[in-house]
């Protein structure tokens, strides 16, 4: 979780699992969720074990959201958008069109 | 220099093909040791596409097509002798095959070969069904609108690879093989009752060989009196992430594996000795998978992999025994996955007896002399 | 004249004479004096902004908000503003993914490049990889769990966010960039409870013959007062080995031993670091030769001294190259501009040659000191080849140590087999997190040295890309023929109509 030291010059709103949140413009969507307190962003693929951002520089693939309804995308190399609705990568993604078994 | 490891056998390689007939020689009892190369050295084992396949094997060549047949039936037997030696369970799926076709010309090739072994094998081949676009879809409601009919024969199937790889490696060590990477054979030297292999990390002594040394053999097989043609043969596949299971069959071009990701394959490439990936093939890989299956366009692909086929100038397998040095064997094939079940269930033991069957007659490297002959 | 910004991969042209990849000192420097020599640049970086990891939001931030960044990082200014200022192609947010080098007969390599959701291919006469450097990944118990972090991390979100994390930080691990980030969190206000120094006494001695040249070097001022500040405010213990962090979710305390004493810290955050390795996936999967470079303790491209690498027309500069801290980089960047650009006749040698000896010299004081930094701070080897059965070590496909010590003890030939054996590094990092581990625990069990050992082959795409985005570029006959086994078919109206 990070706490903001400097007040954000210009806001933006989106959406992680369902609830709003505010960001700063300019800020990655990694440091975004993590500043708004979201501490697990994802269940990891094989052991479905908590897992949050470890690098923020694109390396280590921990911090993988879906962003409008693309899995698995990497939200430290991606700039926060008003509008955006986030969720939790929840394990393997799943594949268009075929329900969750 | 060492001397004298006292092996009954050495096998030359250590990938899927050595490594199951060294295990199954092993098992027959015999004192094995296995001799492997260096990490990077070609490899087959770790670039083959995991099929246990049946279907279209073997045109032209009925006794190839039975050959594979009984491999495949004989898979799940060998999977559970490898997992009670091992714990490791290979995820063995034999829920048959599709093969897909996204032009009218490609599915009459599909139909034309088919046909053609099952006439050769006088109906012996695995059966098989050709569908039209619309019963391709009732299996597999998640095809493309571009897929405009399919083979299909419910005897293939699919495992995972490189876990029978690490299980074939484990099941070795179980049954008290010798196996030593970093032992590259640079040169065999037949001896009185047996043979030297030497290469930079000494010599070694065995009273037989088994040269399963992939695409190797052919340097090595001209030193014990034997003859392995080979011809160049590239093969290239993408793989995803992994995701949730949405395909439960396999085809020869996609596949899904127990863990979830998806392969993408296969190119050929017969001019080329570079082992590097080429990003123009990927792009042709992905984009008749896209075909096949639309609900794949969003996976990420993380990888490519390239390998080197061991195909002989026929395709089909070599089981040979040399006339002029008793004791040094050679197996060549391509399908070491295919094949995996035979060679350690049946080879193995017959070249552990000292004699190959006559059924694996038609796989002696003697139809290149006559064809290069004629 | 300026730079002109490319966000959509419909924009690029179809052939640069240089394509820098990254956009940090080093790939900033290089494109900027490329620039100015008259080249078609384009400079690709992953990052939404220039300036790289070092110089992260530098031309966000004002020294007047973000004055807890200290003064070597304004020193990035200069450089964006010159890279701003020059006639280029920038594309941010764009990965590239493959590239390859001039086949024979050719004079361009080729890259593939994602930006804006499409896939690429582009050509260059010339490439610099300025792909900058990764944290070592320090494997410990628990680092898996979230609220445990690398130390780069935090000092991104420092940089990018003016972001601190919440809560207890206790920071973990050696190297000069943990007291950096512990003397910028301290100013920035945050609460840091302990800094857990893991540093090998051992490595004193071998560090020593170094020492002359470090006092001579630009780092000592500026080490030594940092060292001191951070002792004056957080508690520092020295000598900490068996390291792990607790906590069932998330991370809530690390135990550690220290001396005789083992003792346990609560924590809401932990920040690792065991200093930084070159970024190598692009040139290993290109095909460059990769070398172990023994003093940093890592597999890094060979390149001469102006940069090229064992590849015609690739060169490699900056950290990504060969580790020496932001001002080298900044330096070799512009080295390997004026060698690429001689080496495709964009200019004359004799013309840079005076140019060329004024910036060795620059890189070789940069480069004054690092021996001894590197040799003092090599990570102790329970931090290289984690002990621990338990330890996690392939973050993505979940493989600890104690299994990897498992099926390396099967004989398996190196790292390429073990890869296939467990799935190490196969995940979506392709590595990244656990290639250094690999090699070093395979080392420590061999009894060998991590050169003997080698390190994965990887392959394009370096980064992940869609499907639809591969399959979406042009396809050549002859691949078409590779994959079909027949050649490109024209699809008949006939054929159509059957479909439906």
């Amino acid at each position: 979780m990070l706490l903001r030291i400097r007040e954000p010059a210009e806001m933006v709103t989106f959406s992680f699992d369902g609830r709003h949140v505010t960001a700063a413009r300019g800020d990655t969507l990694a440091a975004a969720l993590l500043a708004a307190g979201v501490d697990t962003f994802r269940e990891s693929v094989v052991g479905g074990e908590p897992r949050a951002p470890y690098c923020l520089m694109g390396v280590c693939f921990e911090c993988l959201v879906t962003i409008d309804g693309i899995q698995n995308r990497q939200s430290c190399l991606i700039e926060v958008r008003e509008g955006m609705v986030v969720n939790s990568q929840l394990g393997a993604r799943l594949v268009t069109g075929c329900a969750d078994r | 220099m060492p001397l004298l490891d006292k092996s009954d056998i050495a096998v030359v390689g250590g990938g899927l093909v050595g490594a199951a007939l060294a295990w199954g020689l092993a098992r027959a009892g015999l004192k094995t040791m296995v001799l492997d190369g260096a990490d990077l050295d070609p490899r087959a084992s770790r670039a083959n596409f995991a099929l246990v396949w049946v279907q279209g094997k073997g045109l032209h060549a009925p006794h190839y097509a039975l050959w594979s047949k009984a491999s495949a039936e004989r898979w799940a037997a060998f999977a559970a002798a490898l997992a009670e030696d091992t714990g490791i369970d290979v995820a063995l799926s034999q829920r048959g095959a599709f093969s897909f076709a996204l032009s009218l010309g490609e599915l009459d090739g599909l139909a034309a070969e088919l046909e053609q072994i099952a006439i050769e094998t006088g109906g012996a081949a695995a059966p098989y069904e050709i569908l039209t676009a619309q019963e391709t879809r009732r299996h597999l409601p998640l095809v493309g609108p571009d897929v405009v009919g399919a083979a299909y024969s419910p005897a293939d199937g699919h495992v995972n690879s490189l876990r029978l790889f690490r299980a074939l490696h484990a099941a070795m060590r179980h049954r008290g093989v010798d196996y030593r990477s970093g032992h590259a054979v640079e040169r065999i030297e037949p001896q009185g009752n047996g043979f030297r292999l030497v290469g930079a990390y000494g010599a070694i002594a065995a009273r037989r060989i088994l040269l399963a040394a992939g695409t190797d053999n052919q340097r090595l097989a001209a030193m014990v009196g034997l003859h392995a043609p080979l011809k160049r043969s590239k093969g290239q596949i993408l793989v995803t992430e992994k995701c949730r299971p949405f395909f439960e069959y396999t085809s020869a071009t996609i596949r899904q594996t127990d863990e979830g990701g998806v392969m993408i394959g296969d190119s050929e490439e017969t001019h080329t000795s570079a082992i590097a990936t080429k990003q123009e093939i990927s792009a042709v890989l992905a984009n008749r998978a896209m075909r096949v299956f639309p609900c794949l366009a969003e996976l990420n692909v993380v990888r490519s992999w390239a390998g080197f086929r061991v195909k002989t100038q026929d395709g089909l397998p070599i089981y040979e025994q040399s006339a002029s040095h008793p004791g040094a064997f050679i197996v060549v094939c391509h399908s070491g996955v295919t094949l995996a079940a035979n060679h350690a269930l049946v080879v193995a033991p017959q070249i552990a007896a000292g004699t190959l069957s006559t059924d694996l007659a038609p796989f002696h490297s003697r139809r290149f002399h006559a064809s290069e002959n004629s | 004249m300026s730079m002109r910004r490319i966000t959509d991969a419909g924009t690029l042209a179809p052939h640069y004479d240089l394509v820098v990849v990254g956009a940090g000192p080093a790939g900033l420097s290089a494109a900027t004096e490329a620039a100015a020599a008259g080249a078609c640049v384009l400079v690709a970086d992953e990052n939404l902004e220039p300036g790289g990891q070092i110089y992260r939001a530098v031309t966000r931030n004002t020294q007047g908000r973000q004055d807890f960044l200290g003064k070597d990082y304004w020193k990035g200014r200069i450089i964006t503003e010159a890279f701003c200022a020059s006639s280029l192609d920038y594309a941010a947010a764009a990965t590239v993914w493959s590239l390859d080098a001039a086949a024979a007969g050719e004079d361009h390599a080729t890259l593939g490049l994602t930006l804006g959701g499409a896939a690429r291919m582009i050509s260059a006469r010339a490439v610099i990889l300025a792909t900058g450097a990764m944290e070592r990944p320090m494997p410990a118990i628990g680092w898996t769990l979230p609220g445990v972090m690398s130390a780069g991390a935090a000092q991104i979100a420092l940089k990018s966010a003016s972001g601190i994390p919440g809560g207890r930080i206790v920071l973990a691990g050696c190297g000069p960039l943990l007291y950096l980030l512990a003397d910028q969190l301290l100013r920035a206000g945050a609460n840091i409870s302990a800094l857990l120094d893991t540093a090998d006494k051992n490595q004193r001695m071998a560090a020593l013959r170094h020492l002359p040249n470090f006092l001579l070097s630009p780092y000592v001022a500026k080490g030594l007062s940092l060292l001191f500040s951070v002792r004056r405010q957080v508690r520092v213990i020295p000598g900490v080995t068996e390291l792990a962090i607790t906590g069932a979710r998330r991370a809530e305390g690390v135990r550690f031993r220290s001396g005789k004493r083992q003792e346990t810290i609560a924590a809401d955050c932990v920040l690792l670091h065991q200093g930084i390795i070159p970024g190598i996936n692009l040139a290993s999967a290109s095909g460059c030769i990769i070398e172990w470079n023994d003093t940093q303790r890592a597999f890094q491209p060979y390149t001469d001294s102006h940069g090229r690498t064992s590849l015609a027309g690739i060169l490699s500069a900056g950290d990504g190259a060969d580790i020496g801290g932001a001002e080298h980089a900044a330096v070799s960047g512009r080295i390997a501009a004026l060698a690429a650009l001689a080496d495709i006749g964009l200019l004359p040698p004799s013309q840079i040659a005076t140019r060329l000896e004024e910036l060795e010299k620059q890189r070789q004081l940069y480069r004054r000191g690092r021996a001894f930094l590197d040799t003092l701070y090599r990570p102790a080897r329970q931090f290289l080849a984690p002990p621990e059965p338990d330890t996690m070590v392939c973050r993505c496909e979940e493989v600890s140590a104690g299994t990897l010590r498992q099926v390396i003890a099967l004989g398996v030939p190196g790292p390429n087999q073990l890869k296939t054996f467990l799935r190490c590094g196969m995940g979506p990092c392709q590595g990244r997190m656990c290639a250094s581990t690999i090699t070093e625990i395979m080392a420590n069990e061999r009894g060998v040295s991590p050169a003997e050992i080698g390190t994965y082959r990887l392959r394009a795409p370096v980064k992940p890309l869609r499907l639809a985005e591969l399959g979406a570029l042009p396809q050549t006959p002859a691949a078409v023929v590779a994959v079909t086994g027949r050649p490109p078919e024209h699809r008949s109206i006939e054929e159509e109509g059957k479909k439906q």
